[in-house]
C-alpha cells in the first residue's frame, strides 16, 4: 500500500514548508534578508504559477478564477478551506470542529520523532489534521461535506482522520443530510500502525450509521486517493464522482511496476479508467461539481423512503 | 518433538547444537564395543531446549516477523486438517472467478457447523503458485462475502484465519477493483449478525488482512504479527532503505502484546515453546480452544448484540490503552 507523505506533485497548489524555508543564493551571501523581505505566509509568494503538465506560466489570479484548474485541464490539489468555498452556496458553511485524537499513540520516529513532524504540518496548514467538516447547502440541498486534505502528511488516514470522518457521519445523521467526503490521501498512517489500519473498519462503521438512517453518502474521489483509503470509505459511497484525471487506486503505481516488472498503460488508474472499470460513477470537473452534487442530493433525498 | 529443517537468522547457535547432536548420536549408533554416548546425548538435548525456549521466550519484533513467515508454520489448510470435520470447499466468487489465495467452505468446528475461511500461502512451489503466495485478487474478498453471507442466511459463525503479506498489487486485481472487494469484505464482516472469530496466524498485512478480520473477536498466535503495511516496506518508503526492516518492525508495534495493549486484538494465543513450526499439533490445538472458548462466550447474543459489540469493539480502539 502506497503511503508516500510527499506530494508526488511538487508543483501542486500548496508548495510544502520545507521548499519556501529553503534558502537561495541571496540567504547565503546575506543571510536574513529574505526573511526580512518575506511576505506572510498566506500571501502568494508568486504571482505565476508554472503548469506542471505544460511548463506554461499561469497568472495566479487567473488560476485562483478557474478554481485551481489549469487551461491545459490539470485539476490542482487544493487544501479544504478552497474546497468547502467551492462546494458550498455563496462560499458559506459553518465550521465543524474536528475532535482531538491521541497524538503519536507509538511514541515514532523514523529519526525525527512523528510529534515533530505532525506538530511541522500543523504549522504549515494550519489545520490540526487532515480533515476539515463544513455544514452548509449545496444548490439549496444541506449537506455536511467532509475534506480531507493531501498537503497535511500526504492525507494519510490515522486516528484523527478516521475520528474526523465518524463525526462528519454523526453530524449528518444529526442533522438528517447526506454526506459529501472529498478523499485525498496516499494511504494510511504509518506512524500510527495497525491503530491507523483499524480506522478502516471505524469509517466503514460510520458509513453503516448513515445508511441506517437512510441518509445518502456521495464520495468524490480527488487526486490522488489510494491504499486504505480507496480500500475502505472513498469506496463505500452511495454514488462515486471523481475529479478530472485524480489517480485513484489501491497500490500504487510505483508498488504495482515493481511487483509486475512492466510498465503501466497510460491512464492506468485515472479517474477516466475507473468509470471505465465500473469504479465510478462519473467524472465531473470542479466547476460543475456544486450543480452535479446538489442535483444528486436533492434527488437522492427526495425519494418515497425518507418521505415515509 | 522433530527439529524444523528451515532455520532462521536467529537460531544458528540452535543449528549448530542440533547438527552436533545428530552427528554425535550417528556415531553413538555405529560405534561398536559398546560405547554409547548416551548421556552426553541427552545432555545436549537439554541444552538446545534451553537454547530455543530462552530464543522464543525473547523474540524481538523483526525475529517475530520472521516467525509468522516460518515456511513450516502451519498454514489454514492444516488449521482445516486439525480443526475442521466435513470441510466442503466452496470455491467462487460467483461473479468472475475462483482466487486460491482466499480458502473457505462450511464445515464442523467441535461438533458446530460454521463457515471457514482463510488465505492460504501455499507449502511448495507449485502450491504457492496456486495459491499466488496468500495475495488476494479482488475475486478472493468476494468470495469471502459470499460465504459470509451464506453464513447470515442459515446462521452460521464465521472463522477466519489470516496470514498475508497484503493484497496482490496488479493491473488485472486493480482493473476489477481490489480497493472496492476489500472495503465490502471488512463491511460485510462488521455488519454480520452471526459470531465472527478472526485468528491471525501469521502475517497480518494491511488491508488485505482486515478484510477478513472485522470480527467480533480477534486473537493472535504469539509470534505472529499485525501491521498496517510490512516492515520492509515502510523502511523503504521512510528511509528508502527496505534493509532497515528491523527498525520498522519495531517502531510500529506489531506484536500481540502492544496490540492487546491497544484494544486491537483481544487474546494472544500462546505457542509451543519452539514456535508454532516446531510443534503444530500443539499449537493448532491451542488455536481451537482459543476459538472454542471465544465462541461459545458469543452464542448467547442476538444478531443485533453482535452487531453492536462488534461496533463497539472497533469503535473504542484508540480511547484506551494510549499513553
Amino acid at each position: 500500500m502506497a503511503m508516500a507523505e510527499k506530494p508526488d506533485d511538487p508543483k501542486g497548489a500548496r508548495p510544502p514548508a520545507e521548499r519556501r524555508e529553503r534558502g537561495g543564493w541571496l540567504s547565503r551571501i546575506a543571510p536574513g534578508v529574505r526573511k526580512a523581505f518575506s511576505k506572510k505566509a498566506d500571501t502568494p509568494e508568486n504571482l505565476w504559477v508554472k503548469c506542471p503538465d505544460t511548463g506554461e506560466m499561469i497568472y495566479r489570479p487567473d488560476l485562483e478564477a478557474a478554481l485551481w484548474v489549469t487551461p491545459a485541464g490539470r485539476h490542482m490539489r487544493i487544501g479544504a478551506k478552497l474546497r468547502l468555498g467551492y462546494t458550498f452556496d455563496e462560499g458559506q458553511y459553518e465550521t465543524i470542529a474536528t475532535p482531538p485524537a491521541a497524538d503519536d499513540p507509538l511514541h515514532f520516529s523514523d529519526g525525527r520523532p512523528y510529534g515533530e513532524r505532525l506538530a511541522s504540518a500543523r504549522k504549515a496548514t494550519g489545520a490540526n489534521d487532515v480533515m476539515s467538516i463544513g455544514f452548509g447547502t449545496i444548490k439549496g440541498c444541506k449537506a455536511v461535506v467532509l475534506v480531507q486534505d493531501f498537503a497535511f502528511m500526504g492525507g494519510s488516514l490515522g486516528m484523527a482522520a478516521g475520528e474526523g470522518f465518524v463525526t462528519a457521519a454523526r453530524e449528518a445523521i444529526a442533522r438528517g443530510c447526506p454526506l459529501v467526503a472529498f478523499t485525498a490521501a496516499g494511504g494510511a498512517r504509518m506512524q500510527e500502525g495497525a491503530l491507523s489500519l483499524m480506522q478502516m473498519a471505524r469509517t466503514t462503521l460510520a458509513i453503516n450509521e448513515l445508511k441506517a438512517a437512510q441518509l445518502p453518502y456521495v464520495v468524490v474521489l480527488t487526486d490522488p486517493t489510494t491504499g486504505g483509503v480507496t480500500a475502505s470509505y472513498a469506496m463505500l459511497g452511495d454514488v462515486h464522482l471523481a475529479e478530472p484525471g485524480a489517480l485513484i487506486g489501491f497500490a500504487g503505481p510505483r508498488v504495482i511496476e515493481q511487483t509486475i516488472r512492466e510498465t503501466l498503460p497510460p491512464g492506468f488508474q485515472r479517474s477516466e479508467y475507473l468509470v471505465e472499470k465500473g469504479m465510478v460513477d462519473r467524472v465531473v470537473a470542479r466547476s460543475e461539481l456544486p450543480d452535479v452534487l446538489g442535483a444528486l442530493l436533492s434527488m437522492l433525498m427526495g425519494g418515497k423512503r425518507r418521505a415515509a | 518433538m522433530t527439529a524444523p529443517r528451515h532455520y532462521l537468522d536467529f537460531e544458528r547457535p540452535i543449528a549448530d547444537l542440533e547438527a552436533k547432536i545428530e552427528e554425535l548420536s550417528r556415531v553413538s549408533e555405529s560405534a561398536s564395543g559398546g560405547k554409547s554416548f548416551d548421556s552426553e546425548l541427552a545432555a545436549l538435548r537439554k541444552r538446545v531446549d534451553v537454547l530455543r525456549r530462552d530464543a522464543y521466550a525473547k523474540l524481538d519484533p523483526w525475529q517475530k516477523t520472521q516467525v509468522a513467515r516460518h515456511p513450516e508454520r502451519p498454514h489454514f489448510m492444516d488449521y482445516v486438517a486439525g480443526l475442521i470435520d466435513e470441510f466442503v470447499e466452496l470455491r467462487g466468487d460467483r461473479k468472475f472467478g475462483d482466487d486460491q489465495a482466499i480458502v473457505g467452505g462450511l464445515g464442523r468446528f467441535r461438533g458446530q457447523a460454521v463457515v471457514v475461511m482463510g488465505h492460504e500461502k501455499g507449502w511448495d512451489t507449485t502450491t504457492r503458485l496456486k495459491h499466488n503466495f496468500g495475495m488476494a485478487r479482488p475475486e478472493g474478498y468476494r468470495k469471502a462475502v459470499r460465504l459470509m453471507d451464506l453464513a447470515e442466511d442459515f446462521g452460521l459463525p464465521v472463522l477466519t484465519f489470516v496470514d498475508t503479506a497484503g493484497a496482490y498489487p496488479g493491473i488485472g486485481a486493480e482493473e476489477r477493483g481490489q480497493a472496492e472487494a476489500i472495503a465490502r469484505s471488512t463491511e460485510r464482516g462488521l455488519m454480520l449478525g452471526v459470531p465472527m472469530i478472526s485468528t491471525v496466524t501469521g502475517e497480518g498485512g494491511s488491508g488485505g488482512a482486515i478484510a477478513l478480520a472485522a470480527a467480533n473477536k480477534v486473537l493472535i498466535l504469539e509470534h505472529s504479527i499485525y501491521s498496517v503495511i510490512s516492515p520492509e516496506g515502510a523502511a523503504s518508503i521512510l528511509w528508502r532503505d527496505g534493509s532497515r526492516a528491523k527498525d520498522a518492525a519495531e517502531q510500529m508495534k506489531i506484536t500481540g502484546p502492544d496490540l492487546l495493549k491497544f484494544g486491537i486484538v483481544d487474546r494472544i494465543v500462546s505457542e509451543p515453546p519452539g514456535g508454532a513450526h516446531s510443534d503444530p499439533a500443539t499449537a493448532i490445538r491451542s488455536v481451537g480452544d482459543a476459538v472454542a472458548e471465544e465462541l461459545k462466550a458469543l452464542s448467547d447474543l442476538s444478531a443485533e448484540q453482535l452487531k453492536k459489540q462488534r461496533a463497539d469493539r472497533f469503535y473504542a480502539i484508540g480511547k484506551t490503552g494510549i499513553a
